[in-house]
């Protein structure tokens, strides 16, 4: 059974230049208590897909299609072209988000207790007392030293890394069974970072919740994630396991990606390989794969086929790639 | 090669910090930078980690006298800047240059290329030969870019093209010295590669020395050859490269080499992590003794009293009573 079934998800936004294909037709499942990362550079519209379903993108410039079916508690419901009152009930509820920037996404005027408080209040027909028991549970299950004194500090009194673990708190006030993470620890320092990620980790476990972790970072992903899929472009172009992943990485951009990072393991003073060229305007995309320009293997396949869209296909058991390297099964690496 | 081109010894930096409402009285002083010394040799690349609040981006001002420091003694090829006026600074800025980490804000939206990089010959009264024009279309194709750019505006590049326009304008005058402070971290891994790769080409072509600030613990094993390792103000930890991340032997530089997330699942998920408990002290408030004592896992009553000062173990210097 799929939590979040997400099809053929498209968003574009009209702007003054043209129209910018954000999400351009991405499709996949959320599996029960899992973590699924998604992994992609600025623009490849890894937050976006997001932020589309959870009804937080401008309504005015944006076109969103496809299809996100969420298991909710009251059975499965579509989230695309649900009204804002609607989704409200399900925001927050069955699933919660955390943001990268925990000082923006709290209200700077409220108490972090007000703003705990009404999180569950606004989902739970229940006296205020019981709301203030459960800010104070969750603040000290996060690790927020002297909890109900606590309640009453404000954001700005907090550190970046306890901030962060407010927001978890507030995430977590109705139990959700999906929480989507998006870049939950790019703001903070590396030994916060490890704290934080294993916070998440052993809540995750307790509330049994399947997390989308959006992040750039291979690193984190490597230590996160169950699966894991790569975007570029607005695409989905690479879908599989951690481990296989890593191994056997298949489209071209994988391959570029995870060589391009510096790591402690392998030695200093090396040349890092980098993927040549700049990543595709959204606005001039066409139909053909989107990391054509700067792939290395274009010159493998016959002249302009990369010009036309490559489909996304299962390669081995489980391992999904989106390049027309891997056209028929199991095909050249 | 082992002359140095930059001493700094027992440098400080404080920032007054004022209480609310604008006639209160000072409220307490920030000790950004609390007696920091190292050397910078010719052709070298220093360094320099910590992570936010530390003080390593006030130290990189503070050498290029962007901020007055507050004590100790700054030499730059034998000179003592520290005391110098802007005035008399001007003629050393053609040798020490800044890279600055978003090269969005450092970038002036209303000037075009030619005109930013151009600048620099301008406001030293310089005349390249060829004239300005060609002297700024050669820095961008060094960089890069082509030279068709010089008219163009910044916004009209992505943010790894952007840090390059940065890198060109910081190369105009021949420098011997850049502070390149966090340069990549706001550039996706592809583009990060890239700008890495051709600040360590441009320092090898140029024979330059960089103080390459940065909280990315691999992308400066990758670029430095000697690392410090900064906390509260203070160095924790200085040593070669290879040295600093096999045989770590601070406490501080221990746990934070350990929090770094390896992009290998295998790796990642048996590596063994020391998770520092506690909070980062305000640097209004340093801890008396050593400055880490409040998050050491080692820390006994002499380190709460007695503050420890650079010695050497083995390779490194090192500041702590009990080293690893």
């Amino acid at each position: 059974m799929s939590l979040l079934t997400v099809r053929d998800l498209r968003v574009e936004f009209k702007t003054p230049d043209g129209v910018v294909k954000a999400v351009a037709g991405v499709s996949y499942d959320l599996n029960p208590g899992e973590t699924l990362a998604l992994v992609g550079e600025s623009g490849s519209g890894k937050s976006v897909s997001n932020l589309a379903y959870m009804g937080l993108l401008p309504a005015s410039r944006t076109t969103i299609t496809g299809s996100v079916i969420l298991e909710t508690t009251s059975g499965p419901v579509e989230l695309i072209g649900m009204s804002n009152e609607e989704l409200r009930k399900i925001r927050g509820k069955d699933i919660a988000m955390i943001f990268q920037d925990p000082m923006s996404a709290l209200h700077p005027y409220y108490t972090i207790g007000d703003q705990l408080i009404e999180a569950h209040q606004v989902h739970n027909e229940v006296d205020k007392k019981v709301s203030r028991e459960r800010a104070i549970e969750l603040l000290s299950l996060v690790g927020v030293a002297n909890p109900e004194e606590r309640l009453a500090a404000y954001p700005h009194q907090f550190s970046g890394g306890m901030r962060q673990r407010v927001m978890i708190a507030m995430a977590l006030m109705n139990n959700p069974k999906v929480l989507i993470a998006d870049e939950p620890t790019t703001a903070l320092d590396v030994t916060v970072q490890a704290q934080i990620l294993k916070l998440l980790s052993d809540l995750q476990k307790q509330f049994n919740m399947a997390v989308i972790l959006i992040t750039h970072d291979l690193g984190v992903v490597a230590g996160a994630a169950d699966r894991v899929n790569v975007m570029y472009g607005g695409r989905l172009v690479e879908s599989t396991d951690v481990n296989e992943l890593y191994e056997n990485p298949l489209m071209p951009y994988t391959v570029g990606l995870l060589d391009s990072i510096p790591r402690m393991d392998k030695g200093h003073g090396k040349r890092l390989r980098a993927i040549p060229g700049q990543p595709p305007s959204l606005i001039k995309l066409g139909d053909g794969c989107a990391f054509a320009a700067r792939c290395g293997r274009k010159s493998e396949l016959p002249e302009g086929k990369c010009d036309t869209s490559p489909e996304l296909k299962e390669v081995t058991a489980g391992h999904l790639v989106r390049c027309h390297l891997y056209d028929s099964k199991g095909a050249a690496k | 090669m082992n002359q140095p081109l930059l001493e700094v010894t027992d440098l400080q930096k404080f920032f007054p910090v004022s209480g609310p409402g604008i006639f209160s009285r000072e409220r307490g002083i920030n000790k950004a930078v609390n007696g920091l010394t190292f050397t910078l040799n010719k052709g070298e690349t220093l360094g320099l980690v910590g992570e936010s609040g530390c003080g390593k981006s006030t130290a990189g001002r503070t050498i290029l006298k962007l901020y007055d420091p507050t004590a100790g003694s700054i030499k730059f090829e034998g000179e003592e800047i520290s005391g110098y006026s802007n005035s008399q600074m001007k003629p050393l800025r053609t040798k020490m240059q800044m890279i600055f980490q978003d090269p969005q804000s450092s970038l002036n939206p209303r000037q075009s290329v030619g005109a930013i990089i151009g600048a620099s010959y301008e406001v030293h009264k310089i005349k390249p030969a060829g004239g300005v024009k060609k002297a700024v279309q050669e820095l961008l194709e060094r960089v890069g870019l082509n030279a068709e750019h010089f008219d163009r505006y910044p916004h009209e590049f992505s943010g790894g093209q952007r840090q390059r326009i940065g890198i060109a304008r910081a190369l105009a005058l021949n420098p011997k010295f850049i502070v390149c402070d966090e340069p990549v971290s706001a550039l996706d891994v592809s583009i990060q590669a890239q700008v890495v790769n051709l600040l360590s080409d441009i320092r090898d072509e140029f024979g330059m020395s960089y103080l390459f600030i940065a909280h990315d613990l691999s992308v400066v094993q990758h670029i430095s050859d000697r690392v410090g390792v900064m906390y509260l103000g203070k160095m924790m930890e200085i040593a070669p490269t290879e040295s600093i991340y096999s045989t770590p032997h601070h406490p501080y530089t221990k746990a934070l080499l350990s929090a770094v997330p390896m992009p290998d699942p295998k790796l990642e998920r048996k590596r063994e992590q020391i998770v520092l408990t506690g909070e980062l002290p305000s640097p209004m408030k340093p801890p008396t003794g050593c400055v880490f004592s409040t998050r050491c896992w080692k820390a006994t009553s002499k380190c709460f009293e007695v503050e420890p000062l650079l010695q050497k173990v083995g390779q490194a210097e090192v500041a702590c009573h009990f080293p690893e």
